[in-house]
């Protein structure tokens, strides 16, 4: 572990070198230990894949002294057993279909696999949460399973549906709200991934572990989740399309 | 009583110093951009540190007072008229109900902020009410949208009369020729010798690419040994170099993470300089010192904290004292 400053009130932690289980589950750690023992000190903490940038306040404590009490806590972290699995578990409820599943088509060419191949692939895997970005509640997933990796979009969608559920390389995210983007959509969640009106804004945390349940069109509408009427219309239009192309 | 919005302008917020503690699920910090005249704004009519304002972007904005109060006009100067009588900037003036403050365009300068006594009362969310676009949080609708015609701000009605300059040494110039001090850091090391030479002797020019997430500068390209990175946190300030070589500096409404290799950061001091530039303006970068940047930074921190006075003594002490046991 290395600490290094980046500003005047912001020093960089970097725990590891590489992304891995581990290292989620030690900064997932290493968080909650920080807000105890530095909480008074502390302005903002962004964990990462490898590393967590911590931002104080200085006039409650200087730069050298702050640096000091962190690496006094960062040892006592490393001294902590890690306990596997400790991490909770979230289950979200996904539907696959053709309306939600924007991109399955180009996933199918890319990979070689039949969509209902690629869903039971990407519903089998635990995932790990191992960084939350670029619009609140955002978590970056890993790892998909190598065989249905595919690169981001060429050209990034202008409105990525809420509740996206997306993979792009070895990852996979839901989009919390809608947004601009480029992952590659395959299923759409009904819960709500981001509600700043609650306590707890987000389920997400570093380390947790989180599941895909594949769920039918009918659950997922009476979960809440939405279909728009162009959808139901695009996925009809790829139904009758589809026997043209592979004939009897 | 409130204020009457009746021409935005382009781009008006309402912002307090930002959104704090909530970056590990990705929300941004936003806050003043210039926080150097928000500061001053707030300290001209003893308000709280963090009393909201409204930060106008380019002008061309006019309110409407109901009830009598002071408020604080700092930053660009942008030809500010009180009903129809010009006004300077950087001073408190005393306003009765139904003023009427316009603001047209800058020479100088980009933003200039508006405070009331005791500041606007604004429902925050996150524990803040600073206006984040991009993220939909804060403002006056909660839901990270810009003023509009005919919005309501409240405020205190106060018959105090409140005559305050800002000392005139305090008070930038804003240039379109500046040099910024940069805190060494991040990748620095993994840029080399040349290419650190390279960034820190020439001149890079503002692009029209400048908004409150970051400001895109032009000039010679500086290259990174290492292309890309495994997405880590991004300070204020942070300069990231992309692939294109060309500087990108984040400012308030940053991303929480990212995965550009970055040199350094811009100090906290001059990334108010650096708000008020306008495209076109010519940037040269000086290395700086941490330790300097850092002491330079706790001495303007106590200067603005201080005035709030005994209150915020006690809590100093309580903090030096510390838990007994």
């Amino acid at each position: 572990m290395t600490i290094t400053p980046v500003n005047e009130n912001t020093v960089m932690v970097y725990v590891a070198d590489r992304t891995s289980p581990e290292t989620a589950d030690k900064i997932a750690a290493i968080c909650p230990l920080l807000r105890a023992e530095l909480g008074q000190y502390l302005i903002d903490i962004v964990p990462s894949y490898t590393s967590i940038l911590v931002t104080f306040d200085l006039v409650a404590i200087g730069l050298r002294d702050f640096s000091r009490m962190l690496k006094q806590v960062l040892a006592r972290a490393e001294q902590m057993q890690h306990q596997a699995n400790q991490s909770p578990m979230i289950e979200l409820p996904v539907y696959y279909g053709p309306e939600v599943s924007l991109d399955a088509e180009d996933i199918s060419r890319h990979t070689g696999l039949d969509f209902e191949q690629i869903i039971e692939i990407h519903a089998s895997t635990v995932y790990r949460v191992y960084a939350i970005g670029f619009t609140p509640g955002f978590a970056y997933l890993g790892n998909t399973d190598p065989r249905i990796s595919i690169p981001r979009k060429q050209t990034p969608r202008a409105k990525v549906p809420k509740g996206s559920l997306a993979l792009a390389d070895q990852q996979t995210a839901i989009y919390p709200k809608a947004s601009p983007g480029g992952w590659q959509i395959i299923g759409r969640t009904p819960v709500e991934l981001i509600d700043f009106e609650r306590d707890n804004l987000t389920m997400f945390e570093m380390g947790a572990r989180v599941k895909f349940n594949p769920i039918t069109r009918a659950e997922f509408l009476a979960l809440g989740g939405v279909i728009e009427a162009d959808e139901y219309a695009r996925a009809a239009d790829q139904a009758t399309r589809r026997p043209q192309r592979e004939p009897a | 009583m409130t204020l009457r919005i009746l021409t935005p302008g382009p781009l008006s917020l309402v912002q307090d110093l930002g959104r704090h503690g909530h970056q590990h699920i990705g929300v941004s910090p936003g806050g003043p951009m210039d926080e150097h005249a928000f500061l001053w704004a707030n300290r001209l009519l003893d308000n709280p540190l963090n009393a909201p304002q409204i930060e106008i972007a380019m002008g061309q904005f006019s309110c409407e007072f109901h009830a009598d109060t002071c408020i604080a006009l700092t930053g660009a100067d942008m030809n500010a008229t009180l009903n129809g009588k010009p006004v300077a900037v950087w001073q408190s003036l005393h306003i009765r109900a139904g003023d009427q403050l316009s603001l047209s365009g800058a020479r100088h300068g980009i933003r200039t902020y508006l405070a009331v006594k005791d500041g606007f009362k604004v429902t925050g969310i996150l524990n803040s009410s600073a206006t984040v676009m991009r993220d939909g949080l804060g403002g006056a609708d909660r839901q990270g949208g810009k003023l509009a015609a005919q919005d309501l701000l409240g405020y205190n009605v106060t018959s105090l009369i409140l005559t305050r300059q800002v000392p005139r040494q305090f008070i930038p110039e804003y240039s379109q020729n500046i040099s910024l001090n940069i805190i060494p850091g991040y990748q620095y090391d993994r840029f080399d010798k040349t290419e650190r030479e390279r960034f820190f002797s020439s001149e890079y020019t503002v692009t029209p690419q400048i908004d409150r997430m970051g400001y895109r500068l032009s000039g010679a390209a500086i290259r990174c040994q290492t292309s890309s990175l495994i997405s880590e946190g991004i300070a204020l300030g942070a300069i990231q170099i992309p692939a294109d070589g060309q500087p990108i500096i984040l400012m308030r409404d940053r991303q929480t993470i990212g995965g550009y290799p970055k040199i350094g950061c811009v100090t906290a001091r001059d990334l108010s300089t650096l708000a008020q530039c306008q495209p076109g303006a010519k940037i040269r970068f000086i290395e700086k010192d941490l330790y300097q940047a850092e002491a330079e930074r706790v001495i303007s921190q106590h200067f603005f904290r201080g005035y709030i006075g005994k209150k915020h003594a006690e809590h100093i002490l309580n903090t030096f004292t510390g838990p007994t046991e």
